[in-house]
């Protein structure tokens, strides 16, 4: 073989190709050079982006929009922990990209070298695996490795560290390595407890209020077609959380929509009175269980999920399966008929009835009217990125996500300033298709640098700025448990964004009231390229419903309270100076 | 169901074998997946196995069964694990080494020395007013060594840590 020549740097950009990368977000530096180098002429786009935070959203951005891997590469110290958001969001929210750090060369190890920093320790909790590359001949198991560790199983993120006296020196062994995975072994799509299945769907056929509970489970195992089959079959109301978006088309009759925390009325209902609860990849998170004593207490649980700890960590399954999801369900749908659901169905719809979401102009400006005119205006076919904070609450509510993988948002970890880039990240993927970042004034300007790379690569995302002059979920806890002592919430001071915009030269668009929302979205979803649409909110509005932090999901604050608000929080403000934790 | 704390009541204590690829970082990985759940390792013993590619574990720790069951799956989801298992209230076979200093004035020598002989222990060194002593057998072997040294006033111990091996031909 002619591999002889390589350098371990070109080898690593070898093994990429191999691996079909497309795209590498970096920011280079003194140990990476080597690596960036033989990217040169490589084929492989390098984006250059302006923080490095915003190379590993991008990435995983690009990887949920399209389920193949997102590749990061950024030098040592403080360029590789800048990356640790970034695997913190991947790891939470399950998503497969591949992370390369540049490092001090090996003979300097530990020594307090110039921009050393132990990033192999210090990423240890956020990574699914991890290497410290100490020979340039182990490059082509290790990238094999990572690429097979990221992808497969639960997906998450893999760091290679990589000195940079390996990247130089060469590497002498094949490219087709041997993977040496003694300890790692994914199961087989066909192996899962096939009688534990129909015993499931014996229980489903005893069930008279049943509830499907879509996570992001079965968003990445693209589970769409078994679970329609699932649903229409059983004629079951549908479930979803915050990242099972578009798993099932929440536009469908069965759906129900969002549960949990921001959740709709009637998915919560029916969550609270079902007699038997069937999650797909959900986690149970405590965000959509509220408090768990009170959960579906006497509802027959059933659990699927391909990763076996997350069996009987939060609550103890009636029946489970460890699998996936698409093939546990192609083999359940096999097993089941028609459910007699009419009695439970007219439940839900009174509560449908009865508890609509509801958009509203009255009051001026607010976040709900412009979600719900994009929907309409893009048939929920628009691939939808979000940020944290109220607006990713009501996106979530009045966005209905109707095709799998469209709907990109930071779930586990909450990462203010993941949106932007995230959806960077997702044209990149789907270059055709309409890219919607949805974004707060606070979390935007987290990441806004990356405006430079959206315009270099004229990627044409609109994104939408919800300016509310306010930390706004912060806002909402503060006014609904804290008596409306607000602390650290006014973003007094923010930016001209159409000015910012401009600076970069980006077009940007205006919405200071009801009446230019229609108007503008329409203009700006058909503007061509790159564009900031500037949306000047009112400022104060809280999302509702809500299911305050720690409270049964049947505790929920249906609407906007008549009275004082901190009426309506009597219980919870006893609390109120013992900040709860769990802050989004 | 809900994960609930034990309060002050005593906590049970749970030996569990594990088996890695020895790779570097598997024990900081291992032992960060106790310690994310505030559970403390009270001993742990790590040699290679008999293939040398492979180490073996034994690790004693404290703590509510349910918060353990989650410690072995994720320590099972490492990488570089091939298995871990809870063997605690098994029959298995737990053996610990432990080196005591013991201060000994002469009148108080053939005292100390009945009770290593009781022990089936060794005197390994000795001075004018000590005893160096090696014991081995089961943690509870060990502990009752412990306790009765005391009275004579213990200089130093260090103790192996306990290591446990499945019986017949069943893998540890
Ligand atoms: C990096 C980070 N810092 C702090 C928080 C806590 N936090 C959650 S929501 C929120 C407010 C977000 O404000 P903004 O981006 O303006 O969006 P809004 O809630 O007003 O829609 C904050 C500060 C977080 N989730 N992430």
């Amino acid at each position: 073989m002619e591999t002889k020549s390589l350098s371990g740097a070109e080898v690593l950009i070898e093994c990429l190709k191999e691996q079909n990368v497309e795209y590498i977000w970096g920011i280079p530096g003194g140990v990476t050079i080597p690596i960036y180098d033989a990217l040169v002429d490589s084929g492989i786009k390098l984006i250059l982006v302006r923080h490095e935070q915003g190379a590993m959203h991008a990435a995983e951005g690009y990887a949920r929009a399209t389920g193949r891997p997102g590749v990061v590469c950024v030098t040592s110290g403080p360029g590789a922990t800048n990356t640790v958001t970034g695997l913190l969001n991947a790891y939470m929210d399950s998503a497969p990209v591949i992370v390369i750090t540049g490092q001090t060369v090996t003979s300097m190890l530990g020594k307090d070298a110039f921009q050393e920093g132990d990033i192999f320790g210090m990423t240890l909790p956020v990574v699914k695996h991890s290497y410290l590359v100490k020979d340039a001949n182990d490059l082509p198991r290790v990238m094999k490795e990572a690429f097979y560790i990221a992808q497969t199983g639960r997906p998450g993120p893999v760091h290679i560290d990589i000195p940079k006296d390996v990247a130089t020196s060469p590497c002498t062994v094949p490219l087709n390595a041997e993977m040496d995975l003694p300890g790692y072994k994914p199961r087989d799509l066909e192996d899962f407890d096939r009688e534990e299945v129909e015993r499931i769907a014996g229980a489903l056929r005893r069930s008279k209020r049943p509830v499907l509970y879509v996570g992001h489970g079965a968003v990445i195992s693209n589970a769409c077609s078994e679970l329609m089959k699932l649903a229409t079959t059983l004629h079951a109301p549908v479930v979803n959380t915050l990242l099972g978006k578009g798993a099932f088309p929440e536009d469908h009759e069965l759906s129900l929509g969002m549960f949990g925390m921001h959740g709709t009325v009637y998915a919560n209902k029916a969550v609270s009175e079902c007699d038997l609860i069937f999650s797909i990849g959900g986690r149970w998170d405590d965000r959509i269980t509220g408090k768990l004593s009170e959960f579906c207490v006497d509802a027959v649980k059933i659990h699927i999920d391909i990763d076996p700890a997350e069996i009987n960590k939060i609550i103890r399954p009636d029946y489970y399966v460890i699998g996936d999801a698409k093939h546990v369900l192609r083999e359940l749908n096999k097993h089941i008929s028609r459910l007699d659901t009419d009695d439970w169905w007219r439940k839900i719809e009174k509560w449908r009835n009865k508890f609509p979401l509801k958009c509203s102009k009255k009051g001026g400006l607010k976040v709900p009217y412009i979600v719900d005119t994009l929907y309409r205006l893009t048939k929920g076919e628009a691939i939808i990125v979000t940020d944290v904070g109220q607006h990713q609450m009501w996106t979530a509510q009045f966005y209905k996500v109707h095709k799998n993988r469209s709907w990109i948002s930071s779930g586990g970890a909450g990462t203010m300033g993941f949106g932007f880039p995230a959806a960077l990240g997702a044209q990149f993927g789907r270059p055709n298709e309409l890219v919607v970042a949805i974004v707060g004034d606070g979390g935007f300007q987290m990441t806004m640098s990356e405006l430079a790379t959206m315009m270099n690569n004229n990627l044409p995302v609109k994104i939408i700025v919800m300016e509310n002059r306010y930390l706004g979920m912060v806002r909402q806890w503060q006014e609904l448990f804290f008596d409306n002592r607000l602390s650290g919430v006014d973003l007094t001071g923010n930016p001209n964004f159409a000015l910012i915009a401009k600076a970069y030269g980006c077009k940007s668009f205006r919405i200071r009231r009801n009446a230019d929302v229609e108007r503008t979205l329409k203009e700006a979803i058909e503007y061509k390229g790159p564009c900031l649409i500037w949306a000047e909110l009112i400022k104060e509005d809280n999302v509702f419903p809500m299911v305050p932090a720690g409270a049964p999901l049947s505790k929920m604050i249906i609407s906007p309270p008549k009275s004082a608000p901190t009426e309506i929080a009597a219980k919870p403000a006893k609390r109120r100076r013992k900040p709860r934790s769990e802050e989004k | 169901m809900n994960a609930k704390k034990n309060g002050n009541k005593e906590l049970p204590k749970h030996t569990i074998s594990i088996y890695v690829a020895n790779k570097p970082g598997v024990l900081m990985r291992v032992a960060q997946v106790f310690a994310r759940r505030g559970f403390n390792i009270d001993s742990l013993v790590v040699s290679e196995s008999q293939d040398s590619r492979f180490s073996r574990m034994t690790i004693v720790s404290t703590g509510d069964a349910e918060t353990l069951e989650q410690i072995i799956k994720q320590v099972s989801k490492l990488v570089d694990v091939l298995h871990a298992k809870d063997h605690s209230g098994e029959d298995v076979i737990e053996r610990e080494y432990a080196l005591f200093k013991v201060e000994t004035p002469t009148e108080k020598r053939t005292e100390v020395l009945q009770i290593v002989e009781h022990f089936k222990g060794q005197t390994l060194d000795f001075g004018e007013d000590y005893l160096l002593i090696g014991i081995s057998g089961a943690t509870e072997k060990i502990d009752a060594s412990f306790e009765l040294f005391k009275k004579y006033g213990i200089l130093e111990v260090v103790r192996s840590g306990k290591m446990l091996m499945a019986r017949g031909r069943e893998e540890t």
